[in-house]
């Protein structure tokens, strides 16, 4: 995030910007020259990769704010996602009851827009409640303590939703928001409807992101205390809000993340945020913790690796190649591929 | 101290929690050894979790037949008391459900599971206790021989066998479809789709067929579209998914997705309610699955049965329904016969188990401890399950 200083003093781009615009460039030809020159098949695992990466970018942008601002890995995030799923199951059951009578009913996206609003929402209460309860008071404990409070709310929220009273254990079937069809580019290619609508309501909430946290006065006050909380508090920064503020987009975004994750796996249960929170996480840190392009560059390549690690080497290995990935960048580079690395000043 | 008092509180209140939530939710239990004026049967289901359909429906099916048993004045002049414990479709719980059952409640009879992979770790804990279990839906033949070959002494089906299910699939494409060139996605963690798998392919080729590509995956997975994809690119007339329902429908979604028209095969796995929810029941039209009987049967014993079932349960049996009704009926029959209510005598009755009338079927148990019967193969029309064929052994 420091990037911002040299843009405001007017200086040319710094080294590290350059470097992280190559990465970025570097990682953009090369799916640009696998969608060419590869044949069909490839292209299809490719395409299937980059909707699977926009919802863990989704998801690793929450991860990626949090730490930024706090210092710590928010385990409870992924849970925060599966809560949202729940949210927009019953919001969309409210708003349309013909869910709940015909299983077959596919809604319009009027409303389906309307059930990503209160879901974003919800989850953004959800995660203002969390750091209200939780990790306040912690603030000035060591991070270990928060971290440990995390992973105790992370199980609070998995195993309280199995409850038969509040979701039950078993899956359920999520309905279908949006009608979904299929254009075959070719023989052999076909891209979903719904592939491009979840790209590009992510790629949208990223640009978002990208506008709120660096053209407006909110934004700034996020960077100032992901810099020093100490200082930007003696500026005037109200910590607590900009804190809570920060919890609630990132959960928000993770609450998207949701609904877009449950229109393509439309079966959801207490424990689906797991495995896709970790991926995240591993995400956020493969593209620099702390860094937000990262976290978005971080989901794709995920999403890419684990497509085509199912695809062309063994299925079996698709979790253990993505944790591979984080042992790796951590001994090689733990700041990220876009983190600044180096030392902190004092 | 006030940050401590509210800890200590908390602390308090998690262990009652989790003291209470660990528990089971069968009344009975007690010290079961002293009462015997009933007849304790135990039943271990997957009530919750990823197989909860299959298991409420045999729990359901296993109630109906016990309240109609009782309700004629029970066995031997003794009523049965069905203890039914939730194996939350995980491995762990079902072990402590049995062993809750065999120690705690003293039942004189097992009944579960459907899952042969949770069957297979009640084997031999009814072995050891010498109480007879009776599965009513688990196909993988490893439930009823163990390891060496040997027939489990205690462990008995009244269903067919994967290996019979697996060829009447394959038959049914080679023969009835008249296809050449199919491809399997199956569940590497699952004994039960593994094993159809392999006999599927075996009865398949040696029709003359081709396994154009075998893909698996893992548990827990949401996302097929990459093993689709490579099966896609082999172009299969048809895919043999040997899954449960919760997988089978997001594959069939992600296949259509994916531009593949071919239809799906399935086994019993496919059989619940949920398999045809959302896009689902759209992507699954035509596709055609193995089963252990239809509700569209016309004779008077499964009419019987549906009536009496959907008028308790509000809801249509499905398979795994019917099976836990015969299961139940099975073994208060066979301490009838017998005059005492052992698990000796519910033993030695299950094993010679010859032509009784179910809903599922008439069913003789053979020297392997399975039972002989017929398969129907249901299509997948309109979201509902039409009944398209019989296959004889």
């Amino acid at each position: 995030m420091s990037e911002i200083i040299e843009q405001q003093t007017g200086s040319s781009m710094s080294a590290r910007e350059l470097r992280n615009y190559a990465i970025g460039g570097g990682v953009a030809l090369l799916f640009l020259l696998a969608m060419i020159f590869g044949g069909n098949e490839f292209r299809q695992q490719v395409i299937n990769g980059l909707s699977l990466g926009a919802i863990y970018a989704l998801i690793a942008l929450g991860y990626t704010m949090i730490y930024g601002v706090l210092r710590f890995i928010n385990f409870a995030h992924g849970d925060v996602f599966m809560v949202g799923a729940f949210i927009s199951f019953f919001a969309a059951r409210a708003i349309e009851p013909a869910f709940v009578s015909d299983p077959t009913h596919v809604g319009d996206p009027g409303s389906a827009i309307l059930v990503l609003i209160i879901t974003m929402i919800g989850c953004g209460l959800l995660g203002v409640l969390i750091e209200f309860l939780a990790y306040r008071r912690l603030r000035n404990r060591p991070k270990l303590t928060v971290l440990i409070t995390a992973i105790g709310i992370s199980l609070f929220l998995e195993y309280t939703g199995q409850l038969p009273m509040v979701f039950g254990a078993d899956p359920r079937t999520y309905p279908t928001l949006i009608e979904s069809s299929q254009i075959a580019i070719t023989a052999g290619l076909t891209i979903g409807t719904k592939d491009i609508i979840v790209f590009s309501v992510a790629v949208v909430l990223m640009y978002l992101l990208r506008v709120i946290v660096m053209h407006t006065k909110i934004g700034t006050a996020m960077r100032a205390v992901s810099m020093n909380m100490g200082a930007a508090s003696l500026m005037g920064v109200n910590l607590n809000f900009i804190i809570s503020f920060t919890f609630f987009v990132g959960s928000a975004l993770a609450g998207a993340g949701a609904v877009l994750y449950a229109m393509t796996y439309p079966k959801i249960d207490p424990l689906m945020g797991i495995i896709p929170g970790l991926k995240a996480f591993v995400a956020a840190v493969l593209g620099g913790i702390g860094n937000i392009p990262g976290a978005a560059l971080g989901g794709f390549i995920i999403g890419g690796v684990e497509t085509m690690t199912v695809g062309y080497i063994n299925p079996a290995y698709r979790d253990a190649i993505v944790f591979g990935i984080l042992i790796l960048i951590l001994v090689l580079k733990p700041s990220g591929l876009l983190g600044k690395g180096g030392t902190e000043k004092v | 101290m006030n940050h401590r008092f509210f800890a200590l509180c908390a602390a308090v209140v998690t262990l009652c929690v989790g003291a209470c939530n660990g528990g089971s939710n069968a009344e009975g239990g007690g010290d079961a050894a002293a009462d015997t004026n009933v007849i304790r049967i135990g039943q271990f289901a997957s009530l919750t979790g990823t197989e909860a359909t299959f298991g409420q429906q045999v729990s359901n099916g296993a109630k109906l037949a016990v309240e109609e048993i009782n309700a004629a004045g029970g066995v031997l002049g003794k009523k049965i008391e069905l203890i039914t414990e939730d194996t939350e479709s995980k491995p762990q719980a079902t072990k402590n459900a049995v062993e809750k059952l065999l120690s705690k409640d003293r039942v004189i009879a097992l009944v579960g599971e459907v899952a042969s992979g949770r069957t297979l770790i009640a084997a031999p804990l009814a072995t050891r206790e010498k109480v007879p279990l009776l599965t009513p839906a688990s196909t993988n033949e490893k439930v009823t021989m163990d390891e060496s070959g040997n027939v489990r002494d205690w462990v008995f089906r009244i269903c067919f066998i994967d290996p019979f299910q697996a060829q009447v699939m394959a038959r049914f494409a080679a023969e009835n479809l008249g296809l050449k060139q199919v491809a399997i996605l199956k569940a590497n963690a699952n004994p039960y789709s593994v094993g159809l798998a392999e006999n599927f392919a075996a009865t398949f080729r040696s029709l003359g067929g081709t396994i154009v590509e075998e893909q698996g995956y893992e548990e827990r997975q949401v996302d097929f579209k990459a093993q689709l994809t490579a099966i896609k690119a082999k172009n299969p007339q048809a895919i043999f998914v040997p899954g449960y329902y919760n997988e089978v429908s997001l594959i069939a979604t992600q296949a259509r997705e994916l531009g593949i028209t071919a239809p799906l095969l399935g086994g019993d796995g496919w059989d619940s309610p949920e398999l045809t929810k959302g896009a689902a029941g759209k992507a699954l039209e035509g596709s055609y699955f193995s089963n252990h009987y239809s509700e569209s049967d016309s004779s008077a014993i499964v009419q019987s049965f549906v009536q009496n079932y959907s008028r308790t349960y509000n809801e249509a049996p499905g398979a795994m329904s019917a099976l836990g009704y015969d299961a139940m009926k099975i073994v208060a029959r066979t301490i009838a016969d017998a005059g005492t209510a052992s698990p000796q005598a519910i033993r030695d009755g299950l094993a010679k188990l010859s032509g009784y009338n179910g809903v599922t079927g008439t069913i003789s148990i053979n020297e392997k401890h399975n039972a002989t019967k017929p398969a129907v193969v249901l299509q997948i029309r309109d979201g509902k399950f039409a009944y398209h064929t019989t296959i004889n052994p």
